[in-house]
């Protein structure tokens, strides 16, 4: 029956249904696992629930008491400075060691390696270590340092104004190392020609930099861009492991979106105004999404 | 005698200018290892030594390592996140190269439809599907199993598009031929197109594998049990205590920070290599 039934049937048809059997078990997976979720996330964003009890539709009213919350006002400001400060100085710092390390070549391996092994270690082990680095006097090398060149103690991650680049610091310095080898590889894919084509008409360092090693970049640079912002924009590891009982820093002054909704999803077991929050960092990083496809297409 | 002047004629054509960067930019490479150097170096030190400035300790002690592989459930730990990696590490070589594959190399209507519905998923964070993926896990009894802390990573549509990326550039000739010689279609996958991607498979390897040894929201939340904690949680789990032994906390730290560094010491080449490919392609 099913012998006759496949050698009845075309070689195109025979190979659509090998794709689909193929696909078969995937298709299950995005729809379980990803797909219904999302729909989940959306649908529960307008639901009153602790978890136990039964849900109850409340419309928009999460998403009121978000935005009137003076909270949420303060964590999605730290949000977006983890970003809009974090990306720049990881990328202009990336960049600047990405151009002179390419150039180099006694040692080069062995200081690319330096630079990159940062990204490979677990930011909850190197919180740890940066938390000791942040302590007062006897101890914090932080301040030991500050002190020999007389200057007075930071009290750092204990405080409002410095807590959040305390924090930020860590994140940056782990994820220099990835930027600059793709920095490098994008200095290398560079044709060759153009160098030379600019070093005949004397062009000077700046003007090779200026004119042909940063426009070729761009693609790269706007990936990077997105890449990070995206990261800091979903930072929560460090914060959850750097501030005091993971409290997000004194009077919330570290606290990321994540942290707030890892806090009212699995502390509080507010989970409809912990679904709502999720909803708006989703549009937070489409925002960022679609922001880079209409910069790649104003590109070409 | 003559070796040194060979020396000095060798400096004579180095540029000044280039010596001033390259000192820069070892400066900075050493700052960047610094914190990784002092964690181990306080790894070594005894208790009361910890709170003391310096590189070297004076009396180097075994003492803390014993006591986090004796005395702390480390062990498990490091079981627990090998095991869910390597396992959702193999999943993802598996299926995101069939499907990668298939959307690739095969014509069928709706192609395009399951192309673009899997890229989206790229949109969706996973902070969003945390909620419900802990409902679900509560629903089906996931909560403290290694298939709950690995399952939601099992596909991924990263993972996919880089496959597809590969496939798209091996010769349809190659698939036909093997067609006409009689070789079953998943034959022609498995044995003539995987091993000619195995640089892509190296990448997706590597940037999965460490992605889930480093993972921590989603397993922070899915386990509650002590044993089944991976390695980030249970350094994590350090945080509640109420007095730190910081030199068992760097002990341990070292232990998850150090089997990474080794593997990529030895795979540098294949690891950066990788990383500039999954980095371009993607």
């Amino acid at each position: 029956m099913f012998n006759k039934f496949w050698s009845d049937l075309s070689i195109n048809q025979k190979l659509a249904i090998t794709a689909w059997i193929f696909l078969a078990v995937p298709i299950i997976f995005y729809v379980t696992i990803r797909f219904y979720p999302t729909y989940e996330a959306f649908y529960v964003s307008f639901m009153k629930w602790n978890l136990l009890g039964a849900k109850k539709y409340i419309g928009f009213k999460n998403y009121f008491k978000i935005f009137g919350d003076d909270d949420f006002w303060i964590v999605l400001w730290n949000t977006i400075k983890y970003a809009v400060i974090g990306v720049p100085i990881s990328l202009l710092i990336s960049f600047t060691v990405a151009y002179y390390l390419n150039e180099i070549k006694f040692g080069h391996q062995t200081i690319r390696a330096f630079y990159f092994i940062p990204f490979l270690t677990t930011a909850i082990a190197m919180a740890w270590v940066w938390r000791w680095f942040y302590q007062p006097m006897p101890i914090g090398y932080f301040n030991i340092i500050l002190s020999w060149v007389g200057i007075p103690q930071q009290p750092f991650l204990q405080s409002v104004e410095q807590g959040l680049y305390a924090i930020m610091a860590p994140a940056v310095w782990a994820g220099l190392g990835f930027q600059i080898v793709i920095f490098i590889a994008g200095i290398r894919a560079i044709p060759k020609s153009h160098f030379e084509a600019a070093e005949i008409d004397g062009a000077g360092r700046v003007q090779i930099l200026r004119e042909i090693i940063l426009p070729a970049l761009k693609p790269t640079t706007i990936f990077l861009v997105v890449i990070s912002t995206i990261g800091f924009l979903r930072i929560f590891d460090q914060v959850y492991s750097m501030s005091e009982d993971s409290a997000g820093g004194p009077l919330n002054s570290t606290k990321p979106l994540v942290l707030m909704i890892y806090d009212f999803a699995f502390d509080e077991y507010k989970l409809g105004r912990a679904s709502a929050l999720t909803v708006i960092l989703f549009l937070l990083l489409l925002t960022v999404s679609l922001l880079q496809l209409w910069f790649m297409r104003k590109q070409r | 005698m003559s070796s040194n002047v060979h020396m000095i004629e060798r400096l004579e054509k180095i540029n000044p200018k280039k010596v001033i960067i390259w000192t820069l930019l070892f400066i900075g490479s050493i700052i960047m290892v610094t914190p990784i150097i002092f964690m181990v170096s306080m790894s070594f030190k005894t208790g009361q030594e910890v709170y003391i400035f310096s590189l070297f300790p004076e009396k180097a002690t075994f003492d803390n390592y014993l006591f986090v592989l004796k005395e702390s459930k480390f062990l498990y730990w490091g079981l627990n996140s090998l095991w869910v990696a390597t396992f959702s590490t193999l999943s993802v070589l598996f299926f995101d190269s069939l499907v990668g594959y298939t959307l690739a190399k095969y014509n069928f209507r709706g192609r395009e439809i399951v192309f673009i519905a899997i890229l989206s998923t790229l949109m969706i964070p996973t902070e969003m599907l945390i909620i419900p993926w802990y409902m679900m896990s509560r629903e089906f009894g996931w909560i403290d199993t290694y298939w709950g802390i690995a399952f939601p990573g099992l596909m991924t549509g990263f993972g996919t598009f880089l496959m597809r990326q590969f496939f798209m550039s091996l010769p349809d000739e190659l698939i036909e031929a093997a067609r006409i010689d009689g070789w079953s279609e998943f034959a022609i996958w498995w044995k003539i197109a995987m091993p000619l991607v195995i640089p892509a498979l190296s990448a997706l390897a590597i940037f999965h594998f460490l992605g889930n040894w480093t993972a921590f929201l989603w397993p922070l939340i899915i386990t509650n049990d002590p044993d089944m904690y991976t390695i980030p949680v249970g350094l994590a789990s350090f945080n509640g205590e109420n007095e730190t032994n910081w030199e068992i906390v760097m002990t341990a730290s070292c232990l998850a920070t150090i089997p990474t560094l080794f593997v990529f010491i030895i795979l540098q080449k294949y690891i950066i290599k990788g990383i500039m490919l999954a980095g371009l392609k993607g």
